[in-house]
């Protein structure tokens, strides 16, 4: 088989579209969308108003959205989109999984995601957000006991109001940017989880998201507080059809982590990358950051970006405790014509910080691949230290890979470590594993596997393992 | 002798770069033997070895191999290693990331579905990899490390012999597997090897020095200079090298080849 029909036949394999009767709201974006929205998932007052200054906010940037990324687009028209789609009859949330619609039920057993209690995956509750709305969440009993609450964001806003007042823009305020702002003007859901004091959460939480009706853009919101010494382990997996047409998905996650608290943030994210010609795919532009909060907090950041027409995100930490940890891990790649933009911020408040930052780009095909990260030392940092790595693998000689490191030191007792390579994977290499018996293909795939080691063994296992894989069929095809 | 050799090299010319190495080579290696390829710096030692594996810098512009009866030059590399062929490089490369176990059980479950055999399991495998390691010496922390990053030089070699030892090849060529070897490093790679010499394999031994040949003692002894085998013996030839020196070899080729070049 040559290349170019591996090419033709390499399918995304979550490219199919689920027959699901939806409640959408016509195309378009005004102020009477927002009280739609809101008036649909029943909030109270202050969500609306919370997200009417959003919106008025959003509109004072008059459509311009960042412009500083290397990715190129055309201009995206938000008065094409539409705000909100709901499975139908289940504005609400279904109230058990008997509620739930069965082709949904089936389309996150065709992800390999299975809700019914008896199939449930074994460590893992798992929240699952269908186009807008969070559809079912597994685990509830075990969590309920700890007093952990997990649960869609629109629960959280109905039954936890005061921890939402608290902290919802605390840590991305609607004035952020751009698309924070839109965000926070038109989200129609996502996950809350709340881990009481000293609650080491037993199984991982999950959110598994998934875009399903065409020309809807997906706009959640996640936010997470782990109280004092508090832990949690959270995963995040999202796919969407195959589209002709890019959509756009603007979420926000917020993170809070207080005295001695620990937040593990993971996310796979295998969006509709579009076609091998750069048609269709979603546009994934998103706001992530956490505050290590409270002395010796620590707030780690784990993703392997394999989808996306373009990926615009940094998920950042800013380390306010005396102490924290911020950690940002990442493996990004980019094949036919993907681009992403993606790094992390790491904003050192407190005193004895200290970040680590290791990026693995991988760019094959036509892809472009740039990190871009900022490491800031305010001076009231004293001894604050980071760690940055940044290694780019380039697969083929029509891709590439840029790394944009900004550092930023106001304190002199800083110290700030920056490395970065760029490889191929050498013929030597290749010739060295092929003369042990080992095929072309595994032996390519096993090299890139190494080059991504140190990223996958921060996630939990299934999710390295799926990650691996996640790799494998995203390069299928990619010339070496 | 078997009438059918293991491995037959007829007149076989390559290059690399464009510029030819090897200038016309004949060699016959037949089950239960061993050969040593001695010869000066550049005269080819290492491409012969290569060409034999498979590597894709070098071009082969004539001649034929054959191997257990097959074109082997119509195969690919992954094909000729399943088939039994194996390489000890004279300069292991390091695969970052990539567990020395992982890559091992691989390299040898990929052979063992070749010739019709299940893949060993994870326990099979870890008992296996512990009883080579033994034969080398290897220390156990090795198999978690990632495939020869950070190794020292002996230590990569010892790591070629233990793969050797795992794969239990049918044709196993030593590039210069003693350079870089404290002496007791290479004491230990040649009890390696001379404990995997059996009546059906056999084994091509590369190297400049007769030193390794006192430790891995070879039936056949050839020398290769500017791209041709000129001289074939015994383990007395190799010894005679190492008193004469490779100058006195090649002056003799010179004089009974009148330059033309």
């Amino acid at each position: 088989m040559t290349t170019a029909d591996r090419l033709a036949q390499k399918e995304y394999g979550y490219g199919f579209v689920s027959p699901v009767e939806a409640d959408t709201l016509p195309k378009g974006l005004s102020e009477d969308t927002i009280r739609l929205i809101s008036q649909k998932k029943g909030e109270p007052e202050f969500m609306l108003e919370w997200r009417l200054k959003a919106y008025r906010h959003w509109l004072t940037l008059e459509g311009q959205s960042p412009a500083w990324a290397n990715v190129s687009h055309d201009p995206i028209d938000f008065q094409d989109i539409i705000y909100y789609s709901a499975p139908k009859g289940k504005t609400d949330g279904p109230k058990n999984l008997q509620e739930v619609d069965p082709e949904i039920l089936r389309a996150f057993e065709k992800l390999g995601i299975p809700l019914e209690e008896q199939k449930r995956l074994s460590g893992i509750a798992v929240d699952a957000v269908f186009d807008s709305v969070s559809v079912a969440t597994t685990y509830k009993d075990t969590l309920d006991k700890l007093g952990i609450i997990f649960c869609s964001f629109s629960e959280a806003v109905k039954n936890h109001p005061d921890l939402i007042k608290k902290y919802l823009g605390s840590v991305v305020p609607y004035t952020d940017n751009f698309y924070a702002a839109l965000n926070a003007a038109v989200f129609s859901d996502g996950s809350f989880a709340y881990i009481p004091k000293g609650v080491r959460c037993p199984v991982e939480l999950m959110t598994y998201f998934r875009i399903n009706q065409a020309d809807t853009g997906q706009f959640e919101r996640t936010l997470i507080v782990a109280d004092e010494s508090a832990y949690v382990s959270y995963l995040e997996g999202c796919t969407a059809p195959s589209r002709k047409r890019n959509q756009l998905h603007a979420a926000v996650v917020e993170l809070v982590a207080l005295d001695n608290a620990e937040i593990k943030y993971s996310t796979l994210q295998n969006w509709f990358p579009g076609d091998a010609e750069g048609k269709g795919g979603v546009y994934n532009f998103v706001t992530k950051r956490g505050k290590a909060l409270g002395r010796k907090s620590k707030i780690s950041w784990t993703q392997v970006e394999t989808g996306s027409a373009i990926t615009w995100k940094y998920p950042s930490v800013i380390l306010q405790g005396d102490d924290s940890v911020g950690e940002f891990y990442s493996v990004a790649l980019v094949n036919n014509r993907q681009q992403a933009d993606t790094g992390t911020k790491m904003i050192h408040l407190g005193k004895n910080t200290r970040s680590t930052i290791i990026s693995k780009g991988i760019s094959a095909g036509r892809g472009q691949n740039t990190y871009r990260g900022l490491v800031r030392i305010l001076p009231g940092a004293e001894h604050a230290r980071n760690y940055t790595q940044c290694d780019s693998l380039l697969l083929g000689s029509a891709c590439s890979a840029s790394t944009v490191p900004y550092i930023e030191v106001r304190n002199p007792t800083a110290q700030v470590e920056h490395e970065a390579s760029t490889s191929k994977v050498s013929d030597d290499q290749l010739f060295y594993c092929m003369q042990r018996g080992i095929s072309e293909e595994d032996a390519r795939f096993m090299i890139i596997n190494g080059f991504c080691r140190e990223i996958f063994k921060e996630l939990p296992w299934e999710f390295a393992v799926e990650a691996s894989q996640l790799l494998k069929v995203s390069l299928e095809g990619a010339v070496g | 002798m078997s009438p059918s050799p293991l491995l037959q090299v007829a007149g076989l010319r390559a290059s690399i770069a464009g510029k030819e190495i090897l200038k016309g080579v004949d060699l016959t290696v037949h089950t239960g033997e061993v050969h040593a390829i001695m010869g000066p710096n550049g005269s080819g030692k290492s491409t012969l070895a290569n060409v034999i594996a498979g590597h894709p810098a070098y071009a082969v512009t004539g001649g034929s191999v054959r191997y257990r009866g097959k074109d082997l030059l119509a195969m690919t590399p992954d094909l000729r290693a399943r088939e039994g062929l194996f390489l000890a490089f004279q300069y292991p490369v390091e695969v970052p990331g990539v567990r020395n176990s992982q890559f091992l059980r691989s390299a040898l479950n990929a052979g063992r579905l070749h010739r019709g055999l299940p893949e060993l399991e994870l326990k099979e495998f870890n008992k296996l990899l512990k009883e080579k390691m033994a034969l080398v010496e290897m220390n156990p922390s090795f198999t978690t490390r990632s495939v020869n990053e950070g190794f020292s030089g002996g230590e990569k070699k010892r790591n070629e012999i233990l793969q050797m030892a795992l794969l239990e090849p049918t044709l196993a060529l030593l590039d210069e597997t003693d350079s870089g070897l404290d002496i007791d490093a290479l004491r230990t790679v040649s009890a390696g090897v001379n404990a995997l010499r059996r009546a059906d394999n056999a084994i091509v031994i590369v190297t400049h020095y007769q030193r390794l040949l006192d430790y891995i003692v070879p039936d056949f002894v050839h020398v290769l200079v500017d791209g041709r085998l000129v001289r074939s013996g015994g383990r007395e030839l190799a010894l005679e090298l190492e008193r004469e020196g490779y100058e006195r070899i090649r002056q003799a080729v010179e004089s009974a080849q009148p330059a033309k070049s």
